[in-house]
């Protein structure tokens, strides 16, 4: 994969992931902050491995939407010290070669101040947040902040969203849609629910914005399988379960190398 | 004090009326979900407001309550720590309700709800155990499947309401993240909810978590305040100067304060644990589906409550609770272990009743600010019974 151009301020994700998603299924891994003392070089490590963009989950305290896995990385990374500012902070060290997507719970960007948070994702590296407790109702204020810092805000779809929500979903969401694929919580699983390949389907019938799938994708035949309706797929609980079983950087991002491998491999003579 | 008011109308009373469109009361509420859950809220949001709107539903539900549940509950004199106290003190006797707590009333209206809805299993969060017995209660009554979430340090604490819970046929599964207690079993319940929306009802325990719940558990624990109103003036001839109840999540109090909200004449007092006093020591956040006041570190993180009692072991205040504070219709109140520990002994040595823990809150502050309310109506209410604490208590006393 070759290094984007990230320079602010006509950096759109949409734009970017649109572009990539014509040369191929879009890859995104998602590291927890802290999850270990060397997550930067896992986050450089997934990224040389072929990712396409990496979201970077910021660890909060009472985390709702996830499964077991992420919050046991949630738990080590908080135990860790970990805080929204030292991420930041410590993404802001280094430059990456591909957009960063921030994924939390809402609170803790509304504690961060809205404005504040969006000038530091900047600075750091990120061009969108992921907010999953937060819906298009009630994100009408930090929309507004990140707007003006030109972050864009992506929104989630679920298999249950009506036809008439998911319209707005996909008209107000920035950068893609996430597809959630299934009605769990985050969590790898060993297949993924029919559910994902019908609303990326959804989704695709209504709008040009990438679709890319999450929760679920556990490895180079799940993430194949997701990714048939989709421009691309999210692996993170099965990333995370690995860091937190002691494999080292190298070992958890061959897991990012063979779904790229296989996404290539699938999908490579294919018009897409 | 006039003795001549009316019962309040049926509607929802004007101070605790209705939230706005997206389930706020002023600045706090709303539904801060995941969009799998949007949809299940909306359901439940319209299911409610369709059945409450039925005066068959409401007949239903208060045939339940009254013929099942023992209401009316009645209210109580107490004329020796009345007079111990130098006021008159009058309670709200929720500990005698089937379950031995006010949360019966929450637990036959969502199980009412969900039969209606076609739902065929329950689940649910517990801290002390009350709510998830009374919503085993529900579905052992309505022939429904149960699961109750419950920190595991709650289930060592409470290794009684757990057996009951088995006993009535539900399945009890430790919540084990974080502090493992009430606000660790909101979250795995929430994350059960879903994944199986389609069958199941989450029968939230408290006036808190995402649109509707706030607005429909108040709801349902309107009987509380309505019933105390008309008791309070049949025995004295007016209304109290004083209305208290203890305050985790905010159920019992909202119940309480619904009766009394639009008469500006009586005080409403919540009595908070000083370890989760999320009024006096939270500032607003947005966790478990709401934007309310939480008790959190600089930085945003939730923080574990610590109180002596399971059931107001949360670091969070209802919504509604949220928005009374902040436009002083109530005032919030930390009362110390200790101070709840005096009260739960006082009350039982003085007037034969052992409250729950939870309740003994309220009585504390009573206690507390007897100096200041001497020769005062004051109206505790006594959300629920002791039997379930004695073990606890003994253990601290005799230790």
């Amino acid at each position: 994969m070759t290094t984007a151009s990230v320079a602010a301020p006509e950096r759109s994700l949409q734009s970017y992931l649109t572009e990539r998603a014509g040369r191929g299924k879009l890859l995104m891994p998602y590291v927890t902050a802290g999850v270990t003392p060397d997550w930067l070089e896992l986050v450089d490590a997934v990224i040389d491995a072929g990712a396409d963009a990496v979201e970077i989950g910021i660890p909060f305290s009472d985390p709702a939407i996830d499964g077991t896995t992420i919050q046991e990385a949630t738990v080590v990374a908080l135990e860790a010290g970990m805080t929204p500012a030292a991420a930041l902070q410590q993404l802001k060290s280094r430059r990456f070669g591909v957009p960063l997507i921030a994924m939390t719970h809402y609170n803790l960007v509304y504690r961060y101040g809205h404005e504040r948070f969006a000038a530091d994702l900047v600075a750091a590296g990120g061009w969108a947040t992921i907010l999953p407790d937060l819906p298009f109702e009630h994100a009408g204020e930090w929309i507004a902040a990140a707007d003006a810092e030109g972050i864009e805000n992506v929104l989630l779809a679920a298999p249950v969203t009506s036809d008439e929500r998911l319209a707005m979903v996909v008209e107000k969401t920035g950068g893609f849609v996430y597809v959630v694929s299934t009605m769990g919580t985050t969590g790898a699983r060993a297949g993924v629910d029919s559910a994902a390949t019908v609303l990326a389907r959804r989704v695709k019938s209504i709008t040009d914005k990438p679709a890319v799938v999450g929760f679920g994708i556990s490895s180079a035949e799940t993430a194949v399988t997701a990714a048939r309706e989709a421009d691309g797929v999210i692996v993170a609980s099965a990333l995370m379960r690995r860091v937190l079983d002691g494999a080292t950087v190298e070992d958890a991002a061959q897991l990012v190398a063979e779904i790229r491998a296989g996404l290539d491999a699938a999908y490579a003579t294919q018009d897409l | 004090m006039t003795a001549t008011r009316q019962l309040p109308p049926a509607a929802s009373p004007l101070n605790m009326g209705e939230p706005d469109g997206l389930g706020f009361f002023g600045e706090f509420g709303g539904r801060y979900v995941g969009e799998p859950l949007i949809g299940a809220c909306q359901e439940v949001e319209e299911a409610f407001i369709d059945a409450w709107a039925d005066p068959g539903f409401r007949d239903e539900f208060l045939h339940v309550l009254n013929t099942y549940g023992g209401r009316p509950s009645p209210t109580t004199e107490c004329d020796n720590l009345g007079e111990q106290l130098g006021l008159r003190l009058l309670l709200k006797r929720e500990d005698l309700n089937h379950t031995g707590s006010h949360k019966i009333n929450n637990v036959i209206g969502q199980a009412l709800l969900a039969k209606r809805m076609g739902k065929t299993r329950l689940i649910a969060e517990t801290g002390a155990g009350q709510h998830g017995v009374a919503t085993a209660t529900a579905a052992a009554l309505l022939g429904m499947s149960c699961t109750v979430y419950m920190g595991e340090v709650d289930m060592r604490r409470q290794a009684l309401n757990v057996f009951r819970m088995r006993l009535l046929g539900t399945e009890v599964v430790p919540a084990m993240s974080g502090s493992r207690t009430l606000k660790d079993a909101v979250n795995e319940a929430m994350r059960a909810w879903v994944s199986e929306v389609g069958d199941t009802h989450y029968c939230l325990g408290s006036v808190m978590g995402p649109h509707p719940y706030p607005w429909m558990v108040r709801t349902f624990h309107e009987v509380i305040g309505t019933e105390a109103r008309q008791q309070v003036m049949d025995l004295t001839g007016g209304l109290p100067d004083v209305a208290v109840a203890c305050v985790g999540g905010g159920s019992n109090a909202a119940g309480l304060f619904a009766g009394f909200a639009d008469d500006p004449e009586v005080r409403l007092v919540g009595a908070e644990p000083a370890g989760g006093a999320a009024a006096g020591r939270g500032v607003p956040a947005i966790v478990h589906g709401m934007r309310a006041y939480f008790m959190q570190d600089e930085v945003g993180q939730i923080l574990e409550a610590e109180s002596i009692s399971a059931g107001l072991d949360y670091p969070g205040l209802g919504p509604e609770h949220s928005h009374l504070a902040v436009t002083k219709r109530a005032e919030y109140h930390p009362v110390t272990d200790d101070e709840v520990l005096e009260a739960f002994q006082l009350l039982s040595r003085t007037e034969g009743i052992i409250p729950a823990l939870e309740s003994a809150h309220a009585i504390a502050w009573v206690a507390n600010n007897a100096a200041e309310l001497q020769g005062q109506t004051v109206l505790v209410n006594l959300s629920g019974r002791g039997d379930k604490d004695v073990e606890q208590v003994q253990e601290i006393l005799e230790r």
